[in-house]
């Protein structure tokens, strides 16, 4: 917690309110004339909101809530403590005995939502080892997803490339183009990297929206070959497309458990603890003898190989690529993914992925109010609560924090 | 874009790189105001204020309001012109010292990482705001209001730019005056300089931090309420890419460093048209990252020097 004492929070209160007042004219104001129904129905709700969020958020504080939470604190310590008695391959196994069987019990809409969880969970794994493990802030990470999302659909319409060829030549290239991306913004003191890292986003969608004679500009590349596979037709083994969702589903889910094995093992590897090294303290980790400039290169490759993973399936899937599904908007969103869950927390990324996407689906009304609030839960998040929803467990401690 | 203008017959070369000149110049003095936003705050408080791109925005939209509400009142042109710069301008003062408050004051001693998330969760937040209040369509500005100009030796150049360059240069006089006359302005390169030492003679750094953002958003919504007259138009997310190229200017020129900004600004500024008019228009928002990564790399303390007190790790 950022602030402590209870004047602060008030004055926090009040610079809340005075943004606020300052913001509605603003938005509610049209060249026709006054058109405050608009805005104040947008502002209303936002209040509503906040309103209930702290008035919860006090009360709890105040005690309000014991009947409920004590009970509930026993309960959670009990399931807790019972939960360390679970070994955990039994909890993972039961999570993916779930998450093969989903398709069995449910139908097209939520096969389809469950495939774009498991795309978004992909990329988020990917930027949080940039972003939550080795510190450095990359707003540009689709363009690895959408060099990856090209690589397939290039080589598959001209070259009739598989799918599972091009998963391996996608991963290269899109560690090519992070390498290239990285190497000169690296040396950069880290909030430039941020800014960089934007600007070649943007120069990836220009250059993908305006090399007509290849990428075939804004209309984007047809017929994309979705994954082949040799399977049992009767007595003879035939090859088929695999472009059913659940086949689909399947496939994801298999890129998304590598993902996380990945992930899981590069975090508790001599590289993690590098990783986790330059974040904490860069001409510390450099006086131990990491290569502090390679490190960041290799955590940015890594990276960028799963953005590439995950477009190359999102070309087979969609079957069509355009530069439109490679906007900022998009990287902000996986970042906020990322944040959201808590940086460096493989669960907590999942998590992310999950609320962000399963939310807007179920609160179809708030579409348009979509990054609108992720952005404010963003900033807010880095007040209240920094470390995430499920903040990731640190290795070691600070000096400053030994007390 | 000048409305009604034409060339009367075929440029020679000469005609054209002196037209692009002052395109080049033109802009160049929009990205040099909206460049002194980030450099100032960067330099204060090491920052890159994300939602600096969407204060320029909000100026713009506030422009239109006001100017179009001004002028179906029957007012003179510069009448609406005037007073519509000046209440926006102050009302985007108000709106990024109350962000400052909201998103960066609360994290003074949180990580970088945290503050620069911060910020670009307020720009998001801000941008959406505009589109669902304000729409998703081009608001379109009353050019009427500013019509003509006048040819000098084959080159058009309309009364807009005019005024555009005019108020460009009175700004940048007066922002000089402030930083380099004045006891606040004393204040606000003392604290850039060296914050703790600045706190120790007296200086209430949180104070000039707002000022700072005040400053810095006034001079953007000038700019928002420019662009939007000389495009035009006024739209949703007009502050993202002229964010980036004016951070770029103020990298350029060095950051932290007010004369740098404004040569920066208007570097970009005549790059970008030239690029534009002599190598290719779809491309010419790439050459001013472009040049943002080869600045970073080869100079990265810019041209005229960076001004920062890089104490905080």
């Amino acid at each position: 917690m950022t602030i402590r004492a209870s004047k602060l929070w008030l004055r926090y209160g009040l610079a809340m309110a005075w943004f606020f007042v300052l913001l509605w004219p603003l938005l509610g104001i049209k060249p026709e004339g006054l058109e405050f129904a608009v805005s104040f129905a947008i502002w209303i709700k936002v209040a509503v909101a906040a309103a209930i969020l702290l008035a919860l958020y006090q009360l709890n504080k105040a005690g309000a809530f014991g009947f409920l939470t004590r009970p509930a604190a026993a309960a959670g310590r009990v399931a807790v403590g019972a939960a360390a008695r679970v070994p955990r391959w039994l909890v993972l196994s039961v999570v993916l005995a779930a998450a093969v069987s989903f398709p069995f019990f449910t139908e097209r809409y939520a096969h389809d939502v469950a495939i774009s969880v498991l795309v978004y969970i992909i990329l988020g794994l990917g930027l949080n080892i940039v972003v939550g493990l080795a510190g450095l802030l990359d707003l540009g990470y689709i363009a690895f997803f959408g060099v990856g999302a090209y690589t397939y659909a290039l080589l598959s319409v001209h070259f009739g490339v598989s799918f599972w060829l091009c998963l391996p030549i996608s991963a290269c290239f899109a560690a090519v183009a992070g390498c290239i991306i990285g190497y000169p913004t690296l040396r950069m003191r880290g909030d430039y990297l941020a800014i960089v890292t934007l600007g070649f986003g943007e120069i990836v969608r220009i250059v993908l929206n305006n090399w007509m004679s290849v990428t075939n500009g804004p209309n984007g590349i047809l017929g994309i070959k979705s994954p082949g596979a040799y399977w049992w037709q009767g007595d003879t083994l035939e090859h088929i497309w695999l472009n059913n969702l659940e086949q689909l589903y399947f496939i994801i889910l298999a890129l998304a458990v590598f993902t996380v094995i990945a992930v899981y093992r590069l975090n508790h590897s001599r590289i993690g603890r590098a990783f986790e090294a330059v974040r904490e303290d860069q001409t510390a980790a450099e006086l131990m003898g990491v290569n502090t400039l390679g490190i960041k290169l290799l955590a940015y490759a890594l990276g960028a190989v799963f953005g590439g993973l995950a477009g190359t399936f999102f070309a087979a899937r969609m079957q069509f690529v355009s530069p439109e599904s490679f906007t900022f908007i998009e990287s902000a969103m996986v970042l906020s993914m990322v944040v959201l869950g808590g940086m460096g927390s493989i669960p907590g990324v999942i998590l992310g992925a999950v609320v962000l996407i399963v939310l807007p689906e179920l609160f179809r009304g708030f579409q348009l109010y979509r990054m609108f609030v992720f952005g404010g839960v963003m900033a807010m998040m880095m007040v209240f609560r920094p470390k995430g929803l499920w903040p990731a467990k640190r290795l070691g401690q600070r000096s400053e924090e030994r007390g | 874009m000048a409305g009604g203008l034409r060339p009367q017959k075929a440029r020679t070369p000469v005609e054209f790189f002196l037209q692009q000149l002052v395109n080049g110049v033109t802009l160049g003095g929009v990205y040099a105001l909206v460049a002194l936003g980030y450099t100032m705050v960067y330099g204060i408080i090491q920052l890159i204020n994300f939602a600096h791109g969407e204060i320029y925005a909000s100026g713009g939209y506030m422009g239109v309001i006001l100017i179009s509400w001004l002028f179906a009142h029957g007012f003179p042109p510069m009448v609406c012109l005037g007073a519509a710069l000046i209440l926006a301008m102050g009302y985007c003062a108000l709106l990024a010292m109350a962000l400052e408050k909201v998103a960066y004051k609360p994290l003074r001693q949180s990580s970088r990482l945290s503050v620069l998330l911060s910020a670009l969760g307020m720009s998001i937040f801000l941008q959406n705001g505009l589109m669902l209040t304000q729409g998703v369509y081009d608001r379109a500005y009353p050019t009427e209001m500013v019509q003509g100009g006048f040819h000098v030796h084959g080159v058009i150049v309309s009364y807009m730019q005019c005024i555009i360059v005019g108020l460009t240069v009175l700004l940048l006089v007066l922002l000089n005056l402030l930083v380099y006359r004045t006891r606040i302005g004393k204040a606000m390169r003392a604290t850039a300089q060296d914050k703790t030492m600045s706190a120790l003679v007296g200086i209430n750094s949180s104070r000039i931090i707002s000022v700072t953002f005040a400053i810095g958003a006034g001079l953007a919504a000038a700019a928002g309420i420019m662009v939007g007259l000389y495009y035009g138009s006024v739209r949703y997310d007009m502050g993202f890419v002229p964010g980036i190229k004016a951070f770029s200017a103020a990298v350029l020129g060095g950051i932290g460093n007010i004369t740098g900004a404004m040569l920066g600004g208007l570097l970009i500024g005549v790059i970008e048209v030239f690029a534009a008019g002599y190598i290719s228009s779809e491309y010419k928002d790439v050459f001013a990252f472009i040049i943002l990564i080869a600045v970073l790399y080869f100079m990265p303390t810019g041209i005229m020097g960076e001004n920062v007190d890089d104490t905080r790790i």
